[in-house]
């Protein structure tokens, strides 16, 4: 290493020493990063989805709007974009959490991986660079830019929404499916291939798999509170294209997700069998494995489920006679945690993945033969909780990538016991987290209804600035 | 190329610094603006200035933390283990900040504005006070290389206390030079008067504490002193002349050239600072050339930056112009300057 000397009179009293008391007792402080970084993911996920894919739902209405002269999407597009304003702050605040606690909580995998694992993140900040630029612009720039103008001041955001996606899920795909570098026998990265990193062996199905999981929770999630208008009685044609925009656009994605879906899995049966196996309570390496729907995982048994011979090998390899690999083939600390809390999370999955499927079918077999939406509140009381179930999946989802893939953080280089901080006290912040977070979700969720009820006693009036005084009249000239 | 890299992470820490800065130090001013009468205005002013571009500016600690962790892992582990509890506060902080000052303004009723105000006020003032701590705790040497180092004196320190109340003072003086200009572009005669003796108070204090730094620096962290003295100094007799001369400006008046000599002062104590503790990232335990990370990542990282150059200089500069031409603002046309597009 070389050292400067052009300084000698270094004293070394400034030199700060050592404490050795956080090195050793890692493990106790294990359990509760694990569950802050959990928590704080599974809150940012949600407003992320919604970062992602609410932009481009707005332009569709505001592109309604401008081009058909429809005053109904035009002030949609308006609503939804001062929604957005606050969702994104939101969103912005969390991840920025995120980025702090990879340092706070995981310093060690950092140290050792942050010149590959990093790599995503770095392209990442140029999306969110775009997306917090033309999203200040498009949100604030109704008033005083022109109509068309304006419209494209929202293309950049959809575009960065899907950049930015991209970028922080390959980043996740890389812990999953390390590539792209080199390292010294100590484990040391030596060189580092970017791409590589990037366009890793996982990122081709989990980042289409979480942007299409985007656009079905942000439509679903839009869509249901129209729904719930509708279903107390306010059905014009104001709440129907509330509902409909977003609704066929998460009707859309949920079939192509969910072939994205059974492709990822059947990667993961080939990439990550063990992850595979806790999924599918395959035990033993076997043909001929059983699906099991639901059911309980408990001594060697499964209790309370429905089985389905040879349909997990039919799934996994198109024959029964597919061997699929069985937990039994790795010790009992290299497996993860729960087999139980897996399968559920990944039926889960499934199974809304699969109702929100059905929901769609309905929706379109309605507009088949009536051009218009199914006249039942049955299928408005479907809609109004679609969008809650598409929360679900989302975070059942990621239960499974991110549970499944323990007790490694880089899948099968780095334990999460190993990457963990010496910090104590993450009891303490997790607590903290936990009452701040809870605050943070009810405000923001108040905050939107309350715009909702402002909008709909006294239309698009001006909010006072903070303390003000009434700032003139104005009202959005949709 | 590491070089180049750390001269990108000190562009990244530069740019934070005076635009995210000043939108912390807006917040001080919301704090200290006085009851809900009397604090209408300035609030308001402050308002209209920070909300359409507080979140671009955000996305420049994002930067600085990717460029970090990714162009020099060793050296982001260090200072984040180490620094475990600022850094956690600072977090906290950001989301009360950010997450006050978005939800306020939906709030519909006084009392609930004031609490969400304050939120955001008073994160304001103590996230950039811990970023302080957590700098002072790196210039004074106090972060070891391999990280865990002592989680409670690296910065319950006098060094990381003075640089934390630097850094609260340089945000409310950026602040409030930046009001200045912007009271006079709205007209408003009155506020300039209030943010101009405010900048100028802020100014003397933030130039004091600079002082007293010098002082801190002599004691307990000796090397970046020194380099400060010798391969630094030029930047040093820089910033005391753009202080002055910006207080000098305030004085006589004039509020737009005052902000780009404050602005001046501050950066060129930023690559003072970098300047005095090169070769090294943490003084003086790591330097730039052991933390870096391979080359390849290297190479990734400045193409990151000239696309970023390319894409978003010219985005982040069409914000600040339609913003600057008062393009963004919510209020009806009429109470603005009444740009078309
Ligand atoms: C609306 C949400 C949603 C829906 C309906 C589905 N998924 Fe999913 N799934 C996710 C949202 C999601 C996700 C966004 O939460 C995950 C977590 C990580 C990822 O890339 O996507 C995920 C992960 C994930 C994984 C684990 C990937 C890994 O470990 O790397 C598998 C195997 C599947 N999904 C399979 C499916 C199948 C077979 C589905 C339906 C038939 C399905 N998903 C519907
Ligand atoms: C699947 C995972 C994720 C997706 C799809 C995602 C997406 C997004 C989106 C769209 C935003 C913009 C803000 C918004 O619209 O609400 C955002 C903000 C942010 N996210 Fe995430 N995110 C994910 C996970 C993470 C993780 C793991 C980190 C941690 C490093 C992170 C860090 C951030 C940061 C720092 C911001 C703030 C950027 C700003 O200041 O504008 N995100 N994320
Ligand atoms: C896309 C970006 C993401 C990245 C880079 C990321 C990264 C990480 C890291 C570093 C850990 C800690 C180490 C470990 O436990 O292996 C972790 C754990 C975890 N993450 Fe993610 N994560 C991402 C997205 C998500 C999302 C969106 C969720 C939503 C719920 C999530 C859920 C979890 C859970 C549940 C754990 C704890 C697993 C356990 O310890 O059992 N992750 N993640």
């Amino acid at each position: 290493m070389r050292l400067p000397l052009r300084r000698a009179d270094l004293r070394s009293d400034s030199v700060a020493s050592v404490s050795l008391t956080g090195v050793v007792a890692a493990s106790s402080q294990l359990l509760p990063a694990r569950e802050q970084m959990a928590f704080t993911l599974g809150f940012h996920i949600v407003l992320a989805s919604m970062g992602v894919a609410f932009p481009a739902i707005t332009l569709i209405a505001n592109y309604r709007g401008v081009r058909k002269g429809d005053a109904a999407a035009l002030t949609l597009a308006q609503r939804w974009s001062k929604v957005m304003a606050v969702l994104f702050a939101v969103g912005a605040v969390t991840g920025t959490v995120l980025s702090f606690e990879f340092g706070l909580l995981w310093p060690e995998l950092m140290r050792r991986y942050g010149e590959a694992f990093g790599i995503p993140f770095a392209i990442e900040g140029l999306f969110f660079f775009t997306e917090a630029i033309f999203i200040a612009i498009y949100i604030y720039g109704w008033k005083r830019l022109r109509p068309w103008p304006h419209f494209w001041t929202g293309v950049p955001i959809v575009i960065a929404g899907l950049g930015g996606a991209l970028s922080v899920v390959s980043a996740n795909s890389w812990m999953n499916q390390p590539a792209g570098f080199k390292t010294a026998a100590d484990g040391h990265v030596t060189s580092v291939q970017p791409l590589d990193v990037v366009f890793n062996n996982a990122w081709s199905y989990e980042v289409p798999h979480m942007i299409l999981a985007a656009y079905m929770v942000a439509g679903f999630l839009i869509a249901s509170v129209y729904a719930v208008g509708m279903l107390r009685g306010r059905r014009d044609r104001y709440h129907r294209i509330g509902f409909l925009i977003p609704f066929t656009v998460a009707c859309i994605a949920t079939p192509v997700q969910l072939f994205v879906g059974d492709t990822a899995a059947r990667a993961i049966a080939k990439d990550q069998p063990v992850k595979f196996a806790s999924m599918e309570y395959v035990a033993k390496t076997q043909t001929n494995a059983p699906e099991w729907i639901g059911g309980i995982y408990h001594d060697g048994k499964v209790s309370l489920g429905v089985k389905i011979p040879g349909l997990d090998s039919f799934l996994v390899g198109f024959s029964t006679d597919t061997k699929v690999t069985g937990w039994n083939t790795v010790p009992a600390k290299d497996r993860p945690p729960s087999p139980t809390l897996l399968h559920l999370a990944f039926d889960a999955m499934v199974g809304i993945g699969s109702a929100l499927l059905l929901l769609g079918v309905w929706l379109a077999f309605s507009w088949w033969r009536r051009r218009d939406i199914p006249q039942t509140v049955w299928f408005l009381r479907a809609g109004a909780i679609a969008g809650v179930l598409a929360v679900a999946a989302l975070e059942c989802g990621w239960i499974v990538t991110e549970v499944g893939r323990q007790p490694w953080t880089v899948y099968k280089l780095l334990r999460t016991e190993d990457a963990v901080t010496g910090a104590h006290g993450i009891w303490l912040t997790f607590a903290i987290v936990l009452v701040l977070y809870t605050a943070l979700g009810v405000a923001t969720v108040v905050a939107l209804r309350l715009m909702a009820r402002r909008w709909r006693e006294r239309g698009d009036v001006e909010e006072p600035v903070p303390y003000g005084p009434p700032t003139g009249s104005g009202s959005a000239g949709a | 190329m590491r070089d180049v890299v750390a001269i990108q992470l000190w562009l990244g820490v530069t740019a934070y610094a005076v635009l995210g800065g000043a939108d912390f130090g807006a917040g001080f001013w919301d704090l200290v603006a006085g009851g809900a009468a009397r604090g209408a205005r300035p609030r308001a002013l402050i308002d209209r200035s920070i909300t359409p571009v507080w979140e671009a500016n955000h996305v420049w600690l994002i930067f600085v933390l990717v460029v970090l962790w990714t162009g020099f892992p060793q050296a982001f582990s260090a200072i984040f283990s180490t620094l475990f509890v600022p850094l956690t506060l600072a977090a906290l902080g950001i989301v009360l900040r950010g997450a006050g000052f978005a939800l306020r303004h939906v709030a519909d009723r006084v009392e609930i504005q004031r609490v969400l105000g304050g939120a955001f006020a008073v994160a304001s003032v103590l996230t950039p006070f811990f970023m302080g701590t957590v700098v002072g705790a790196v210039v004074s040497g106090r972060v070891p290389a391999d990280g865990n180092g002592d989680r409670l004196t690296s910065w319950c320190n006098g060094m990381s206390i003075v640089v934390g109340l630097l850094f609260v003072a340089t945000t409310a003086y950026l602040a409030a030079t930046f009001l200045v200009a912007d009271a006079r572009r709205a007209g408003d005669a009155e506020l300039e008067r209030y943010f101009r003796r405010r900048a100028i108070g802020a100014g003397v204090v933030a130039g004091a504490l600079a002082a007293t730094g010098i002082v801190v620096l002599h004691e307990e962290a000796r090397y970046v002193y020194d380099g400060l003295t010798s391969d630094g100094l030029p930047l040093v007799i820089v910033s005391v002349l753009s202080g002055l001369a910006a207080l000098v400006i305030l004085v006589r008046g004039n509020a737009f050239w005052a902000r780009p000599f404050a602005v001046a002062a501050v950066v060129s104590v930023i690559w003072g600072w970098g300047v005095a503790q090169q070769p090294y990232l943490l003084p003086t335990s790591l330097t730039i050339d052991a933390a870096a990370a391979p080359h390849a990542t290297l190479v990734a990282l400045v193409v990151v930056l000239v696309a970023a150059v390319l894409i978003i200089a010219p985005a982040l500069g069409l914000l600040f112009v339609l913003h600057q031409r008062s393009v963004l603002d919510e209020e009806s046309p009429a109470a603005g300057a009444g740009v078309s597009d």
